[in-house]
């Protein structure tokens, strides 16, 4: 941050880009904010509720238990795809002509449409006709994913693991490949373990990436919608109906603006403070 | 000479095959092998199901109104990024932490949150159905993803370029383009590629944003899905097309993924 | 601490190397003696660090030996030699303390803690770092950083030789001959073998008792810096060391003796060069060409003031020739004659110098 100097001309350049996003972000956050103090009969007429529609959503079951479920799947989800892609980087080769093919195919779920993934996973999933599906009943399981919450929750975070860990593993090797290899040379003078290289050297020198990995995989599994949605349909009952599912129904199934607006607003907050909190405690030792 | 234990990647691609090759497998089925038994290859050899696409114009449209929003949206974030990015990466001023801060903000919100507010917005403003809708409700998104990568690669090129071009008579604007553009343009590669994957993979808004004329093949193959039946075979051969475009720029760009992850600034 | 020999060394990159070009060292043949400070000094892509990775063990050679002290080396991996090593980039561990970045090769060789203490307690002494023990790693100045990882490689007792890597790099101009002179009392206190790569030849000239210069993967002299600079054995070594570099003028052996330009040249032991040659050449450094009344006609082209000294920039033909002349001498315009000094002027036959007994 050195060496900038002060010039408020600078604000021209930046104008296009808040211009777009204001007219984009700031106008339907209004909308939003509007509804969820407000009850609509229809035709455009509106009255003033205060926070009641904030006092049902955190009061009503049903938010808890999609807030619920989201929880759990994000949780789940980090808890397997930042180590496990961590592992995949760490035994990648550094160089050669292995690395452009490995990156390639490992980028290749991450640029697939999100409901052809959940399409792709239906077809592979199922018990009569799915790859997975089939081997699971003949390996002696009882699977069906339109049938069993478990099979269906399965079914789900398997998906996701799939179609995200390779961000994962492409952030951790972004981080691996600028490490000079000096580094390396320097332990094995020392004679260090491999477990010490990767203890001391490796995951030290990942720690931003990985910081940004955990917060990009925070922000998109919590906001998860296409993919489940197609897949399950957030069923078998409310099983996978994670809390996008859940709002979609809300503001464009049942045209609830009130309620729709007040969980918006909640489910943007919670984002919001989660990944500030994450990063204000992250970089908390690096400020020192 | 290091540790090489490349099982481990190969068993991962492994899992990440399966589930696609999987896909291309009924792609090539008829409908009635898909239902009526369970082949690990197509016994019946068919592209009837991709010469129906190709036939079609509701399918092949569908994936030129994609190719044509997501084209725009990249175009319309990379170019308003680059200036942002150019004062963010050179210049303090009044509030410039705040604006970079709440540009990212807009990368946390939830397309879900966003679907109701924009069809109303945009139906207000005589968009809705149009690709330029959903190239713009991509941009809320975009955007701030190309600034902070742009910002990355930018704070990597010495301010001495800038000011010998000053020094030698350059004005601003071709300075910008003539100088500082091509010196960051394994940036705007990467930039444009986040673009892309999120503007092609995204569903809700463009689904949420169009009813026929700007229909994306994500949607229309959700209308399959649900009208037709159990067109398996047609919706497999579908999906398998979208792989493609990805797959492609995936190529291109293989050397910058990596490089784009490290450089961008937290 | 103990003699270091290479024989025969020879190392490429490549699989199966073809050509001249794939081999980064071509057979190489060093002795270096106990207890010695060596420059290893050569321009980017020489060969040095290669050298000095298949010292330390990083690299096994494609072929020939490494001896410490007449015993082969060769495939004994880094931690086994003891040896310590200096990078251009300074290596600390971030995480850990100055304290456990010194501890980490005791520890993983098992020395137990309590003989840790006093042995980091030294090492931090010698080096001005008790004051910063324990502090984190990652926070201190890059001179900080390069003593932590010569410490790690002092901390072991009896190391057999001190490799550096152009170890300067990343420091403040002003903290430079600071720590080079620091890097000098730790040779006279520990008095281990000692060998620092540099491109940098006042680096080289001021550390070492003996500087090694390579060019493209051999090494072309050995000797003390004042043999480089008054008999350079090769033509490089002449361009190379000194500033300005030595001219190097083209050669015929007309009449039984060197000629430059149809002038007889007298030249120190210029015996007549076997045959077989493609190209001759006559060096002399600038300190050693002088203005005078007859001799080899020039034209003056420019004249540079270099404060105790002015570089004149001289023609005969298309060849440049420079010469020194000290302050308060003047200079002429136009034409001149100038001469050499026969003692220092050298002849080569490609590159290699003749009339000497190669090294």
């Amino acid at each position: 941050m050195t060496g900038k100097f002060t010039n408020q001309k600078a604000w021209f350049l930046v104008l296009p880009v808040v211009v777009l996003v204001a007219f984009n972000a700031l106008i339907p956050l209004m909308t939003v904010v509007n509804y969820s103090f407000q009850e609509s009969f229809g035709n455009n007429i509106f009255f003033w509720e205060g926070t009641k529609w904030f006092e049902e959503v955190l009061h009503s079951d049903r938010f808890a238990a999609s807030l619920g479920r989201q929880i759990v799947f994000t949780s789940i989800i980090l808890a397997i795809e930042i180590p496990f892609g961590v592992a995949i980087a760490l035994s990648m080769p550094r160089k050669g002509p292995w690395v452009s093919v490995c990156l390639v195919l490992m980028a290749l779920p991450l640029l697939i449409p999100w409901n052809v993934v959940g399409a792709m996973w239906n077809i592979f999933a199922l018990p009569d006709i799915g790859l997975l599906g089939k081997t699971l009943n003949a390996l002696g399981f009882d699977y069906d994913y339109t049938q069993q919450p478990i099979s269906a929750w399965f079914t789900v975070i398997l998906m996701d693991v799939w179609h995200w860990t390779s961000l994962v593993v492409l952030l951790s090797f972004a981080g691996l490949s600028s490490i000079p290899e000096a580094y390396y040379q320097a332990a094995k003078i020392d004679g260090a373990s491999s477990w010490a290289v990767i203890r001391y050297i490796e995951l030290p020198k990942m720690k931003r990436v990985l910081i940004i990995a955990f917060l990009l995989r925070f922000m998109d599994s919590f906001m998860i919608y296409t993919e489940p949605f197609v897949l399950t349909g957030g069923g078998p009952g409310n099983a996978t109906t994670f809390l996008s599912i859940d709002l979609v129904k809300v503001a464009l199934g049942q045209f609830d603006l009130g309620p729709a607006g007040a969980i918006s607003l909640i489910y943007f907050l919670i984002i919001l403070l989660t990944c500030w909190l994450f990063y204000t405690l992250a970089m908390k030792d690096e400020a020192q | 000479m290091k540790r090489a234990k490349p099982f481990v990647p190969a068993f991962y691609i492994v899992f990440l095959m399966l589930p696609i090759y999987w896909l291309l497998n009924m792609s090539f089925k008829t409908t009635n092998e898909i239902l009526g038994s369970f082949t690990l290859w197509p016994n019946n050899f068919t592209l009837e199901n991709y010469t129906t696409i190709f036939t079609d114009p509701t399918w092949y449209n569908g994936y030129i109104d994609s190719l044509t929003y997501v084209g725009i949206n990249t175009v319309i974030s990379v170019t308003v990024a680059l200036p942002a990015a150019y004062a963010f990466s050179r210049y303090r001023f009044m509030g410039d932490k705040h604006l970079f801060f709440w540009l990212l903000t807009n990368r946390m919100a939830p397309p879900a949150v966003f679907a109701l507010p924009f069809l109303q917005l945009y139906s207000e403003v005589g968009l809705f159905d149009t690709h330029i809708a959903v190239a713009l409700a991509h941009a809320l998104f975009n955007i701030p993803l190309a600034v902070w990568i742009l910002e990355g690669f930018m704070s990597g090129v010495p301010k001495e370029l800038d000011e010998t071009a000053y020094v030698d008579g350059y004005s601003f604007p071709r300075f910008f383009i003539k100088i500082f553009i091509p010196a960051i343009i394994a940036g705007i590669g990467v930039a444009a590629f986040f673009c892309f994957m999120f503007s092609w993979v995204e569903l809700l808004l463009a689904k949420t944003l169009t009813s026929v004329a700007a229909k994306p093949i994500a949607a229309v193959m959700t209308r399959t899905a649900s009208t037709s039946g159990y067109e398996l075979g047609l919706l497999a051969a579908a999906g398998s097309l979208t792989i493609i475009p990805g797959a492609f720029v995936i190529y291109f760009v293989r050397n910058y993924i990596a490089k784009g992850f490290a450089l961008g600034r937290v | 601490m103990s003699k270091i020999s290479l024989r025969q060394l020879k190392h490429s990159y490549l699989k199966n190397p073809a050509g001249d070009e794939d081999w980064a060292l071509k057979s190489l043949d060093i002795e270096w003696s106990d207890g010695g400070a060596y420059a290893l000094l050569g321009p980017s892509g020489c060969g040095k660090t290669t050298l000095l990775n298949i010292i330390s063990g990083l690299l096994v050679p494609s072929s020939g030996r490494i001896e410490f002290d007449d015993v082969d080396v060769t495939e004994i991996p880094p931690e086994q030699r003891n040896i310590a090593q200096v990078f251009q980039f300074p290596v600390v561990y971030d995480t850990m303390t100055v304290y456990d970045n010194l501890a980490f090769p005791l520890r993983n060789r098992g020395v137990s803690d309590r003989d840790i203490g006093p042995r980091v307690g030294e090492i931090a002494r010698m080096l001005d770092l008790e004051g910063t023990l324990h502090d984190k790693a990652a926070g201190l100045t890059a001179d900080a950083k390069q003593k932590i990882s010569l410490g790690r490689g002092l901390i072991r007792a009896e190391v057999n030789a001190i490799l550096f890597d152009e170890p300067l790099t990343v420091i403040d101009p002003h903290l430079k001959w600071v720590l080079r002179s620091k890097l000098k009392e730790i040779h006279r206190r520990v008095g281990s073998t000692m060998i620092y790569v540099t491109h940098d030849q006042t680096e080289a000239m001021t550390f070492a008792d003996q500087v090694v210069v390579m060019h493209e993967g051999t090494v072309v002299q050995v000797g003390t810096p004042i043999e480089l600079f008054e008999k350079p054995h090769h033509t490089f070594v002449g361009h190379f060391i000194g500033s300005p570099g030595m001219n190097v003028l083209p050669c015929d052996f007309g009449g039984g003796g060197p000629c430059f330009a149809g002038h007889p040249i007298a030249a120190a032991g210029a015996a007549r060069p076997a045959a077989g040659y493609k190209r001759l050449e006559i060096g002399v450094r600038p300190e050693f060409v002088s203005f005078s009344d007859h001799g080899i006609p020039v034209e003056i082209e420019k004249v540079k003031d270099a404060g105790r000294y002015r570089i004149v920039d001289t023609r005969n033909g298309d060849v440049r020739i420079q010469l020194l002349v000290p302050e308060g001498m003047s200079v002429a315009t136009g034409s001149a004659h100038i001469q050499f000094d026969p003692g220092h002027t050298q002849i080569y036959a490609d590159g290699w110098i003749i009339g000497e007994a190669a090294l």
